[in-house]
Protein backbone atom coordinates (compact mmCIF):
# COMPACT_ATOMS: atom_id res chain seq x y z
CA UNK A 1 0.00 0.00 0.00
CA UNK A 2 1.22 3.48 -0.87
CA UNK A 3 1.34 5.63 2.25
CA UNK A 4 2.47 8.82 0.55
CA UNK A 5 -0.82 10.60 -0.06
CA UNK A 6 -3.25 11.52 2.73
CA UNK A 7 -6.04 12.46 0.29
CA UNK A 8 -5.92 9.05 -1.39
CA UNK A 9 -6.00 7.21 1.93
CA UNK A 10 -8.83 9.38 3.23
CA UNK A 11 -10.92 8.80 0.09
CA UNK A 12 -10.24 5.06 0.05
CA UNK A 13 -11.17 4.67 3.72
CA UNK A 14 -14.27 6.86 3.44
CA UNK A 15 -15.52 4.87 0.45
CA UNK A 16 -14.75 1.52 2.10
CA UNK A 17 -12.25 0.48 -0.59
CA UNK A 18 -9.58 0.10 2.05
CA UNK A 19 -10.02 -0.20 5.80
CA UNK A 20 -8.30 2.06 8.28
CA UNK A 21 -6.96 -1.13 9.86
CA UNK A 22 -5.25 -2.14 6.60
CA UNK A 23 -3.70 1.33 6.37
CA UNK A 24 -2.51 1.22 9.97
CA UNK A 25 -1.07 -2.26 9.50
CA UNK A 26 0.77 -1.11 6.38
CA UNK A 27 2.22 1.85 8.27
CA UNK A 28 3.36 -0.35 11.16
CA UNK A 29 4.89 -2.83 8.74
CA UNK A 30 6.79 -0.10 6.96
CA UNK A 31 8.02 1.32 10.26
CA UNK A 32 9.18 -2.12 11.32
CA UNK A 33 10.99 -2.59 8.02
CA UNK A 34 12.90 0.69 7.82
CA UNK A 35 12.96 2.58 11.09
CA UNK A 36 15.82 0.65 12.63
CA UNK A 37 18.01 2.35 10.03
CA UNK A 38 16.53 5.83 10.49
CA UNK A 39 15.51 6.22 14.12
CA UNK A 40 12.53 8.43 13.37
CA UNK A 41 10.23 7.06 16.07
CA UNK A 42 10.65 7.11 19.83
CA UNK A 43 7.33 5.58 20.87
CA UNK A 44 4.83 3.34 19.10
CA UNK A 45 1.74 1.69 20.52
CA UNK A 46 0.70 -0.94 17.95
CA UNK A 47 -2.21 -2.37 19.96
CA UNK A 48 -3.88 0.98 20.50
CA UNK A 49 -3.26 2.02 16.89
CA UNK A 50 -5.19 -0.95 15.54
CA UNK A 51 -8.02 -0.48 18.05
CA UNK A 52 -8.25 3.14 17.00
CA UNK A 53 -8.26 2.17 13.29
CA UNK A 54 -11.12 -0.26 13.93
CA UNK A 55 -13.04 2.57 15.56
CA UNK A 56 -12.56 4.69 12.41
CA UNK A 57 -13.74 1.79 10.26
CA UNK A 58 -16.97 1.67 12.29
CA UNK A 59 -17.45 5.44 12.11
CA UNK A 60 -17.03 5.72 8.33
CA UNK A 61 -19.93 3.34 7.85
CA UNK A 62 -22.07 6.13 9.34
CA UNK A 63 -20.38 9.23 7.88
CA UNK A 64 -17.21 10.35 6.17
CA UNK A 65 -14.30 11.96 8.01
CA UNK A 66 -11.89 14.58 6.62
CA UNK A 67 -8.80 12.53 7.64
CA UNK A 68 -10.44 9.10 7.75
CA UNK A 69 -7.82 6.50 8.64
CA UNK A 70 -4.88 8.76 7.76
CA UNK A 71 -1.83 7.80 9.84
CA UNK A 72 -0.26 10.75 11.62
CA UNK A 73 3.00 10.88 13.53
CA UNK A 74 3.50 13.55 16.15
CA UNK A 75 6.73 15.16 17.29
CA UNK A 76 7.60 14.15 20.80
CA UNK A 77 7.24 17.64 22.27
CA UNK A 78 3.49 17.56 21.60
CA UNK A 79 1.51 16.05 24.47
CA UNK A 80 -0.48 12.89 23.89
CA UNK A 81 -2.66 11.64 26.74
CA UNK A 82 -1.15 8.58 28.45
CA UNK A 83 1.32 8.19 25.57
CA UNK A 84 4.94 8.85 26.49
CA UNK A 85 6.06 12.37 25.55
CA UNK A 86 9.79 12.83 26.09
CA UNK A 87 10.75 16.03 24.23
CA UNK A 88 13.88 14.04 23.35
CA UNK A 89 15.06 14.58 26.93
CA UNK A 90 16.13 12.40 29.86
CA UNK A 91 14.16 14.79 32.04
CA UNK A 92 10.91 13.49 30.54
CA UNK A 93 12.09 10.00 29.57
CA UNK A 94 9.06 8.37 31.23
CA UNK A 95 6.55 11.21 31.14
CA UNK A 96 2.93 10.28 30.44
CA UNK A 97 0.90 13.47 29.89
CA UNK A 98 -2.47 13.56 31.63
CA UNK A 99 -4.01 15.38 28.65
CA UNK A 100 -3.67 15.67 24.88
CA UNK A 101 -2.71 18.78 22.98
CA UNK A 102 -5.39 20.58 20.99
CA UNK A 103 -3.76 19.58 17.68
CA UNK A 104 -3.90 15.91 18.60
CA UNK A 105 -7.53 16.21 19.69
CA UNK A 106 -8.36 17.92 16.40
CA UNK A 107 -6.48 15.35 14.31
CA UNK A 108 -8.32 12.55 16.05
CA UNK A 109 -11.65 14.27 15.71
CA UNK A 110 -10.99 14.45 11.96
CA UNK A 111 -10.39 10.70 11.84
CA UNK A 112 -6.59 10.50 11.80
CA UNK A 113 -4.87 7.54 13.44
CA UNK A 114 -2.00 8.59 15.69
CA UNK A 115 0.75 6.11 14.94
CA UNK A 116 3.55 7.29 17.17
CA UNK A 117 5.86 9.93 18.55
CA UNK A 118 8.82 11.14 16.56
CA UNK A 119 12.35 11.96 17.55
CA UNK A 120 13.57 15.53 17.92
CA UNK A 121 16.39 17.60 19.31
CA UNK A 122 15.97 17.91 23.05
CA UNK A 123 13.16 20.42 23.73
CA UNK A 124 13.35 21.29 19.99
CA UNK A 125 16.73 22.94 20.46
CA UNK A 126 18.87 22.03 17.50
CA UNK A 127 19.08 21.80 13.74
CA UNK A 128 20.04 18.14 13.25
CA UNK A 129 18.12 15.91 15.71
CA UNK A 130 21.54 14.95 17.10
CA UNK A 131 20.62 16.64 20.38
CA UNK A 132 18.03 13.97 21.14
CA UNK A 133 18.93 12.18 24.37
CA UNK A 134 17.94 8.89 22.76
CA UNK A 135 19.19 8.64 19.16
CA UNK A 136 19.98 10.72 16.09
CA UNK A 137 17.51 10.48 13.19
CA UNK A 138 19.28 9.67 9.93
CA UNK A 139 18.51 11.06 6.51
CA UNK A 140 16.64 8.60 4.26
CA UNK A 141 18.63 9.86 1.24
CA UNK A 142 22.01 9.30 2.94
CA UNK A 143 22.21 7.45 6.23
CA UNK A 144 25.49 9.16 7.15
CA UNK A 145 23.77 12.53 7.10
CA UNK A 146 21.39 14.28 9.48
CA UNK A 147 17.67 14.46 8.90
CA UNK A 148 17.70 18.08 9.99
CA UNK A 149 16.04 19.41 13.07
CA UNK A 150 14.58 19.84 15.35
CA UNK A 151 11.61 17.93 13.81
CA UNK A 152 13.93 15.44 12.08
CA UNK A 153 11.95 12.38 13.14
CA UNK A 154 8.71 13.76 11.65
CA UNK A 155 10.37 14.72 8.34
CA UNK A 156 12.25 11.41 7.99
CA UNK A 157 9.08 9.44 8.81
CA UNK A 158 7.17 11.15 5.98
CA UNK A 159 10.09 10.94 3.53
CA UNK A 160 10.56 7.23 4.19
CA UNK A 161 6.89 6.43 3.58
CA UNK A 162 6.17 5.43 7.17
CA UNK A 163 3.34 7.94 7.45
CA UNK A 164 1.77 10.39 4.98
CA UNK A 165 1.44 13.03 7.66
CA UNK A 166 3.38 14.28 10.66
CA UNK A 167 3.35 17.25 12.96
CA UNK A 168 6.46 19.13 13.97
CA UNK A 169 7.13 22.40 15.71
CA UNK A 170 8.99 25.35 14.24
CA UNK A 171 10.61 27.94 16.50
CA UNK A 172 13.47 28.96 14.19
CA UNK A 173 13.06 26.62 11.20
CA UNK A 174 12.49 23.25 12.87
CA UNK A 175 9.75 22.15 10.45
CA UNK A 176 11.07 23.72 7.23
CA UNK A 177 14.74 22.78 7.49
CA UNK A 178 14.22 19.03 8.12
CA UNK A 179 11.51 19.04 5.42
CA UNK A 180 14.09 20.55 3.08
CA UNK A 181 16.80 18.05 4.09
CA UNK A 182 14.45 15.08 3.63
CA UNK A 183 12.71 16.19 0.41
CA UNK A 184 9.20 16.66 1.83
CA UNK A 185 6.84 19.60 2.34
CA UNK A 186 6.78 21.41 5.70
CA UNK A 187 4.72 24.42 6.76
CA UNK A 188 5.41 26.90 9.52
CA UNK A 189 2.09 28.71 9.83
CA UNK A 190 1.47 32.28 10.97
CA UNK A 191 2.19 32.75 14.68
CA UNK A 192 -1.13 32.06 16.40
CA UNK A 193 -2.70 30.17 13.47
CA UNK A 194 -2.53 26.79 15.26
CA UNK A 195 -3.16 26.33 18.97
CA UNK A 196 -0.12 25.41 21.02
CA UNK A 197 -2.05 24.02 23.97
CA UNK A 198 -0.10 20.88 24.84
CA UNK A 199 3.05 21.84 22.95
CA UNK A 200 5.89 21.82 25.48
CA UNK A 201 7.05 25.43 25.37
CA UNK A 202 10.51 26.37 24.14
CA UNK A 203 10.36 30.03 23.07
CA UNK A 204 6.81 31.23 23.49
CA UNK A 205 6.93 34.31 21.26
CA UNK A 206 8.23 32.16 18.36
CA UNK A 207 6.90 28.58 18.73
CA UNK A 208 4.49 27.29 16.07
CA UNK A 209 3.17 23.80 15.38
CA UNK A 210 3.34 22.88 11.69
CA UNK A 211 2.44 19.94 9.44
CA UNK A 212 4.78 17.86 7.24
CA UNK A 213 3.52 15.87 4.24
CA UNK A 214 4.52 14.82 0.73
CA UNK A 215 2.54 17.47 -1.14
CA UNK A 216 0.96 20.90 -0.55
CA UNK A 217 -2.59 19.52 -0.93
CA UNK A 218 -2.14 17.30 2.10
CA UNK A 219 -0.70 20.23 4.04
CA UNK A 220 -3.82 22.24 3.15
CA UNK A 221 -6.05 19.37 4.21
CA UNK A 222 -4.52 19.00 7.65
CA UNK A 223 -4.14 22.74 8.22
CA UNK A 224 -7.87 23.24 7.69
CA UNK A 225 -8.48 20.66 10.42
CA UNK A 226 -6.05 21.84 13.09
CA UNK A 227 -5.94 25.64 12.66
CA UNK A 228 -8.11 28.12 14.51
CA UNK A 229 -8.80 29.80 17.80
CA UNK A 230 -8.54 27.73 20.96
CA UNK A 231 -9.49 29.32 24.24
CA UNK A 232 -6.85 27.19 25.99
CA UNK A 233 -4.11 29.07 24.09
CA UNK A 234 -4.54 32.81 24.55
CA UNK A 235 -2.08 33.49 21.72
CA UNK A 236 -4.15 31.56 19.18
CA UNK A 237 -5.65 34.02 16.72
CA UNK A 238 -9.38 34.71 16.37
CA UNK A 239 -9.08 34.59 12.60
CA UNK A 240 -11.53 32.42 10.60
CA UNK A 241 -10.09 29.24 9.07
CA UNK A 242 -10.77 28.95 5.34
CA UNK A 243 -10.85 25.68 3.43
CA UNK A 244 -7.21 25.83 2.45
CA UNK A 245 -7.66 23.17 -0.23
CA UNK A 246 -10.26 25.19 -2.15
CA UNK A 247 -7.91 27.63 -3.93
CA UNK A 248 -5.44 24.97 -4.98
CA UNK A 249 -5.13 24.43 -8.69
CA UNK A 250 -6.01 28.02 -9.52
CA UNK A 251 -3.53 29.74 -11.85
CA UNK A 252 -0.82 31.86 -10.27
CA UNK A 253 -0.39 34.10 -13.31
CA UNK A 254 0.15 37.69 -12.24
CA UNK A 255 1.22 36.80 -8.73
CA UNK A 256 3.97 39.18 -7.60
CA UNK A 257 6.99 37.37 -6.18
CA UNK A 258 9.82 39.00 -4.29
CA UNK A 259 13.33 37.60 -4.21
CA UNK A 260 15.18 38.89 -1.15
CA UNK A 261 18.70 39.90 -2.13
CA UNK A 262 20.01 39.05 1.36
CA UNK A 263 19.02 35.39 0.95
CA UNK A 264 21.59 34.90 -1.81
CA UNK A 265 24.62 36.49 -0.16
CA UNK A 266 27.80 34.83 1.09
CA UNK A 267 27.51 31.50 2.90
CA UNK A 268 25.02 29.98 0.47
CA UNK A 269 26.30 26.71 -1.00
CA UNK A 270 26.80 27.24 -4.77
CA UNK A 271 24.89 24.11 -5.74
CA UNK A 272 21.94 25.01 -3.49
CA UNK A 273 22.08 28.53 -4.91
CA UNK A 274 21.86 27.38 -8.52
CA UNK A 275 19.03 24.90 -7.79
CA UNK A 276 17.02 27.55 -5.92
CA UNK A 277 17.66 30.18 -8.61
CA UNK A 278 16.49 27.78 -11.27
CA UNK A 279 13.31 27.05 -9.34
CA UNK A 280 12.66 30.78 -9.01
CA UNK A 281 12.93 31.06 -12.81
CA UNK A 282 10.52 28.11 -13.00
CA UNK A 283 8.06 30.00 -10.82
CA UNK A 284 8.41 33.04 -13.08
CA UNK A 285 7.61 30.86 -16.07
CA UNK A 286 4.18 30.18 -14.52
CA UNK A 287 3.39 33.83 -15.16
CA UNK A 288 4.51 35.27 -11.83
CA UNK A 289 6.22 38.65 -11.83
CA UNK A 290 9.62 38.62 -10.16
CA UNK A 291 10.83 41.61 -8.18
CA UNK A 292 14.07 41.93 -6.27
CA UNK A 293 13.42 43.06 -2.70
CA UNK A 294 15.64 43.89 0.24
CA UNK A 295 15.25 42.74 3.83
CA UNK A 296 18.18 44.72 5.24
CA UNK A 297 17.97 43.48 8.84
CA UNK A 298 18.32 39.81 7.83
CA UNK A 299 21.99 39.93 8.81
CA UNK A 300 21.01 40.47 12.45
CA UNK A 301 18.43 37.70 12.53
CA UNK A 302 20.60 34.90 13.94
CA UNK A 303 21.98 37.09 16.72
CA UNK A 304 18.46 38.32 17.45
CA UNK A 305 17.03 34.82 17.52
CA UNK A 306 19.81 33.45 19.72
CA UNK A 307 19.02 36.06 22.37
CA UNK A 308 15.23 35.86 22.24
CA UNK A 309 14.86 32.07 22.02
CA UNK A 310 17.31 31.20 24.82
CA UNK A 311 15.88 33.95 27.05
CA UNK A 312 12.37 32.56 26.70
CA UNK A 313 13.67 28.99 27.01
CA UNK A 314 15.48 29.77 30.25
CA UNK A 315 12.16 30.89 31.70
CA UNK A 316 10.03 28.08 30.20
CA UNK A 317 12.42 25.32 31.25
CA UNK A 318 12.48 26.47 34.86
CA UNK A 319 9.51 24.14 35.32
CA UNK A 320 11.75 21.08 35.06
CA UNK A 321 12.80 21.07 38.68
CA UNK A 322 12.12 17.49 39.77
CA UNK A 323 8.96 18.40 41.68
CA UNK A 324 5.82 17.91 39.62
CA UNK A 325 6.82 15.55 36.81
CA UNK A 326 9.76 13.89 35.18
CA UNK A 327 13.17 13.02 36.49
CA UNK A 328 14.36 13.71 40.03
CA UNK A 329 17.87 12.92 41.11
CA UNK A 330 17.98 10.21 43.82
CA UNK A 331 18.72 11.14 47.44
CA UNK A 332 19.14 14.91 47.22
CA UNK A 333 20.73 16.60 50.20
CA UNK A 334 18.23 19.43 50.24
CA UNK A 335 15.94 21.38 47.92
CA UNK A 336 18.68 23.41 46.21
CA UNK A 337 20.77 20.31 45.67
CA UNK A 338 17.75 18.56 44.16
CA UNK A 339 17.10 21.41 41.72
CA UNK A 340 20.69 21.69 40.59
CA UNK A 341 21.53 18.03 40.24
CA UNK A 342 18.17 17.12 38.70
CA UNK A 343 18.59 19.77 36.00
CA UNK A 344 22.30 19.17 35.44
CA UNK A 345 21.90 15.42 35.05
CA UNK A 346 18.58 15.62 33.21
CA UNK A 347 19.34 18.22 30.54
CA UNK A 348 21.74 17.74 27.65
CA UNK A 349 24.54 20.15 26.79
CA UNK A 350 22.72 22.27 24.18
CA UNK A 351 19.73 22.79 26.46
CA UNK A 352 22.02 23.86 29.30
CA UNK A 353 23.88 26.17 26.94
CA UNK A 354 20.66 27.92 25.90
CA UNK A 355 19.38 28.15 29.46
CA UNK A 356 22.70 29.76 30.42
CA UNK A 357 22.68 32.27 27.55
CA UNK A 358 19.05 33.07 28.27
CA UNK A 359 19.57 33.46 32.01
CA UNK A 360 22.47 35.79 31.30
CA UNK A 361 20.43 37.84 28.82
CA UNK A 362 17.63 38.25 31.37
CA UNK A 363 19.79 38.77 34.43
CA UNK A 364 19.75 41.96 36.44
CA UNK A 365 21.58 44.75 34.64
CA UNK A 366 21.62 42.95 31.29
CA UNK A 367 17.92 42.65 30.43
CA UNK A 368 17.70 45.90 28.44
CA UNK A 369 21.06 45.39 26.75
CA UNK A 370 20.17 41.90 25.51
CA UNK A 371 16.51 40.80 25.55
CA UNK A 372 15.12 44.34 25.43
CA UNK A 373 17.36 45.28 22.53
CA UNK A 374 16.67 42.00 20.72
CA UNK A 375 12.91 42.55 20.88
CA UNK A 376 13.39 46.01 19.33
CA UNK A 377 15.63 44.69 16.57
CA UNK A 378 12.88 42.16 15.99
CA UNK A 379 10.50 45.03 15.27
CA UNK A 380 12.88 46.18 12.53
CA UNK A 381 13.06 42.67 11.04
CA UNK A 382 9.27 42.52 11.02
CA UNK A 383 9.07 45.95 9.38
CA UNK A 384 11.35 44.73 6.58
CA UNK A 385 8.74 42.09 5.81
CA UNK A 386 5.78 44.48 6.23
CA UNK A 387 7.41 46.75 3.65
CA UNK A 388 8.19 43.89 1.26
CA UNK A 389 4.61 42.61 1.37
CA UNK A 390 3.30 46.02 0.35
CA UNK A 391 4.71 45.23 -3.09
CA UNK A 392 4.62 41.44 -3.40
CA UNK A 393 2.34 38.50 -2.61
CA UNK A 394 5.08 36.04 -1.71
CA UNK A 395 8.82 35.78 -1.25
CA UNK A 396 11.00 32.98 -2.58
CA UNK A 397 14.40 31.83 -1.39
CA UNK A 398 16.44 28.95 0.01
CA UNK A 399 15.49 27.16 3.24
CA UNK A 400 18.96 26.23 4.37
CA UNK A 401 22.39 27.38 3.14
CA UNK A 402 23.48 23.77 2.59
CA UNK A 403 21.93 20.37 1.94
CA UNK A 404 21.86 17.86 4.82
CA UNK A 405 25.24 17.83 6.54
CA UNK A 406 27.13 14.86 7.96
CA UNK A 407 26.25 13.42 11.35
CA UNK A 408 28.82 14.85 13.77
CA UNK A 409 29.89 17.63 11.40
CA UNK A 410 28.56 20.56 13.43
CA UNK A 411 27.75 19.09 16.82
CA UNK A 412 30.90 20.36 18.53
CA UNK A 413 30.56 23.88 17.11
CA UNK A 414 27.28 25.37 18.38
CA UNK A 415 27.70 28.66 16.54
CA UNK A 416 28.18 26.91 13.17
CA UNK A 417 24.98 24.96 13.88
CA UNK A 418 23.14 28.21 14.74
CA UNK A 419 24.26 29.86 11.50
CA UNK A 420 22.55 27.12 9.48
CA UNK A 421 19.21 28.68 10.56
CA UNK A 422 19.89 31.97 8.75
CA UNK A 423 17.06 31.76 6.18
CA UNK A 424 14.43 30.30 8.49
CA UNK A 425 14.57 32.31 11.73
CA UNK A 426 13.30 35.52 10.16
CA UNK A 427 9.84 34.07 9.48
CA UNK A 428 9.55 33.20 13.17
CA UNK A 429 10.77 36.63 14.27
CA UNK A 430 8.29 38.31 11.90
CA UNK A 431 5.51 35.81 12.67
CA UNK A 432 4.76 35.14 9.01
CA UNK A 433 3.89 31.79 7.39
CA UNK A 434 6.52 29.99 5.33
CA UNK A 435 6.67 26.64 3.58
CA UNK A 436 9.48 24.43 2.31
CA UNK A 437 8.85 22.43 -0.85
CA UNK A 438 11.35 20.10 -2.51
CA UNK A 439 12.73 21.80 -5.63
CA UNK A 440 15.73 19.71 -6.68
CA UNK A 441 18.52 17.34 -5.76
CA UNK A 442 22.25 17.87 -5.59
CA UNK A 443 24.76 15.81 -7.62
CA UNK A 444 25.06 13.60 -4.55
CA UNK A 445 21.32 12.96 -4.51
CA UNK A 446 20.49 15.19 -1.54
CA UNK A 447 17.20 17.10 -1.52
CA UNK A 448 17.09 20.90 -1.70
CA UNK A 449 14.10 22.92 -0.53
CA UNK A 450 12.55 26.09 -1.85
CA UNK A 451 11.10 28.42 0.76
CA UNK A 452 7.95 30.41 0.05
CA UNK A 453 6.94 33.09 2.53
CA UNK A 454 3.76 35.18 2.65
CA UNK A 455 2.17 37.83 4.82
CA UNK A 456 0.41 37.07 8.12
CA UNK A 457 -2.51 34.64 7.71
CA UNK A 458 -1.88 34.30 3.96
CA UNK A 459 -1.31 30.54 4.12
CA UNK A 460 -3.70 30.23 1.15
CA UNK A 461 -1.29 32.21 -1.03
CA UNK A 462 1.63 30.00 -0.02
CA UNK A 463 -0.25 26.80 -0.64
CA UNK A 464 -1.63 27.95 -3.98
CA UNK A 465 1.84 28.83 -5.25
CA UNK A 466 3.39 25.67 -3.77
CA UNK A 467 0.76 23.46 -5.41
CA UNK A 468 1.10 25.22 -8.77
CA UNK A 469 4.85 24.74 -8.56
CA UNK A 470 4.87 21.03 -7.73
CA UNK A 471 2.21 20.34 -10.39
CA UNK A 472 4.20 22.15 -13.10
CA UNK A 473 7.66 20.89 -12.09
CA UNK A 474 7.42 17.36 -10.74
CA UNK A 475 10.70 15.99 -9.40
CA UNK A 476 12.41 12.75 -10.20
CA UNK A 477 13.41 11.72 -6.72
CA UNK A 478 16.46 9.48 -6.43
CA UNK A 479 15.90 6.19 -4.58
CA UNK A 480 15.95 6.23 -0.78
CA UNK A 481 18.93 4.57 0.90
CA UNK A 482 16.86 2.42 3.19
CA UNK B 1 32.15 41.70 27.17
CA UNK B 2 34.61 39.17 28.60
CA UNK B 3 33.07 36.24 30.38
CA UNK B 4 34.99 34.75 33.27
CA UNK B 5 34.57 31.44 35.02
CA UNK B 6 33.12 33.39 37.93
CA UNK B 7 30.43 34.84 35.63
CA UNK B 8 29.55 31.37 34.38
CA UNK B 9 29.31 30.08 37.95
CA UNK B 10 27.07 33.01 38.93
CA UNK B 11 24.74 32.44 35.95
CA UNK B 12 24.72 28.70 36.59
CA UNK B 13 23.63 29.38 40.14
CA UNK B 14 20.76 31.58 38.92
CA UNK B 15 19.75 28.91 36.40
CA UNK B 16 19.99 26.11 39.00
CA UNK B 17 22.60 24.30 36.96
CA UNK B 18 25.90 22.84 38.00
CA UNK B 19 29.04 22.46 35.89
CA UNK B 20 32.03 20.54 37.15
CA UNK B 21 35.57 21.88 36.82
CA UNK B 22 36.22 19.84 33.70
CA UNK B 23 33.15 21.19 31.87
CA UNK B 24 33.68 24.75 32.99
CA UNK B 25 36.57 25.78 30.70
CA UNK B 26 34.99 24.48 27.50
CA UNK B 27 31.68 25.97 28.45
CA UNK B 28 33.11 29.40 29.28
CA UNK B 29 34.82 29.55 25.88
CA UNK B 30 31.64 28.60 23.98
CA UNK B 31 29.61 31.03 26.04
CA UNK B 32 32.10 33.76 25.14
CA UNK B 33 31.87 32.97 21.41
CA UNK B 34 28.07 33.13 21.46
CA UNK B 35 28.08 36.43 23.37
CA UNK B 36 30.69 37.86 20.98
CA UNK B 37 28.48 36.92 18.05
CA UNK B 38 25.35 38.56 19.47
CA UNK B 39 27.31 41.74 20.24
CA UNK B 40 26.58 42.81 16.66
CA UNK B 41 23.04 43.74 17.72
CA UNK B 42 24.64 46.80 19.36
CA UNK B 43 25.27 48.24 15.87
CA UNK B 44 21.56 48.56 15.21
CA UNK B 45 19.93 51.91 15.84
CA UNK B 46 16.86 51.16 17.98
CA UNK B 47 16.00 54.72 18.99
CA UNK B 48 12.22 55.12 19.17
CA UNK B 49 11.64 51.50 18.13
CA UNK B 50 9.08 49.61 20.22
CA UNK B 51 9.71 45.97 21.15
CA UNK B 52 7.64 43.28 19.42
CA UNK B 53 6.42 40.36 21.49
CA UNK B 54 3.20 39.18 19.85
CA UNK B 55 3.89 39.19 16.12
CA UNK B 56 0.47 38.56 14.64
CA UNK B 57 -1.90 40.54 16.81
CA UNK B 58 -5.23 41.21 15.15
CA UNK B 59 -7.20 44.40 15.70
CA UNK B 60 -9.82 42.75 17.92
CA UNK B 61 -7.39 40.46 19.69
CA UNK B 62 -8.04 41.83 23.17
CA UNK B 63 -11.72 41.10 22.87
CA UNK B 64 -10.87 37.42 22.52
CA UNK B 65 -8.24 36.93 25.16
CA UNK B 66 -10.55 37.55 28.08
CA UNK B 67 -13.31 35.22 29.15
CA UNK B 68 -15.67 34.95 32.06
CA UNK B 69 -14.09 33.53 35.19
CA UNK B 70 -16.41 30.54 35.44
CA UNK B 71 -15.92 27.58 37.72
CA UNK B 72 -15.09 24.57 35.55
CA UNK B 73 -13.97 21.00 35.98
CA UNK B 74 -10.19 20.85 35.88
CA UNK B 75 -7.56 18.12 35.97
CA UNK B 76 -8.28 15.72 38.87
CA UNK B 77 -5.62 15.82 41.61
CA UNK B 78 -4.63 12.19 41.10
CA UNK B 79 -3.96 12.87 37.39
CA UNK B 80 -1.92 15.96 38.24
CA UNK B 81 0.13 13.92 40.73
CA UNK B 82 0.48 10.84 38.53
CA UNK B 83 3.79 11.94 37.00
CA UNK B 84 5.33 13.32 40.18
CA UNK B 85 8.64 11.75 41.27
CA UNK B 86 7.52 11.80 44.91
CA UNK B 87 3.78 12.29 45.31
CA UNK B 88 2.45 12.71 48.79
CA UNK B 89 -1.22 12.23 49.60
CA UNK B 90 -2.70 14.99 47.49
CA UNK B 91 0.49 17.00 47.26
CA UNK B 92 4.01 17.11 45.77
CA UNK B 93 6.66 16.15 48.29
CA UNK B 94 10.08 17.89 48.24
CA UNK B 95 13.21 17.57 50.38
CA UNK B 96 13.50 19.67 53.50
CA UNK B 97 13.76 23.37 52.68
CA UNK B 98 14.96 24.64 56.08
Amino acid sequence: MNLSDAHQIRDAVNSGKVSAREVAEAALKRIEAVDAKLGAFLTLQPGEILARADEIDRTVREHTLPLAGVPAAVKDNICTRHLRTTCGSEVLANYLPPYSSTVVERLERAGAVLIGKTNCDEFAMGSSTENSAFQPTRNPYDLERVSGGSSGGSAAAVAAGMTPLALGSDTGGSVRQPASFCGVVGLKPTYGRISRYGLVAYASSLDCIGPIANNPRDIALVLSQIAGRDERDSTSAPVPVPDYASGLGEPVRGMRIGVPREFFAEGLDPEVKSIVEESIRNAASLGCDLVEVSLPHTRYAIADYYIIAPAEASSNLARFDGVRYGFRVPEPEDLQDMYKRTRSEGFGLEVKRRIMVGTYALSSGYYEAYYGRAMRVRTLIKRDYDRAFEGVDALLGPVSPTPAFMIGEKISDPLAMYLSDIYTVTANLAGIPAISIPCGFTQNGLPVGLQIMANHFHESVLLKLAEAYVQAFPLNKPPLKI
Amino acid sequence: MTVTRADVLRIADLAKLHFDEQELDGFTAQFQRILDYVEQLKEVNIDNIEPTSHVSVTADFEKHIFREDEVRVSLPAEDALAGAPDPGSGHFRVPKVL
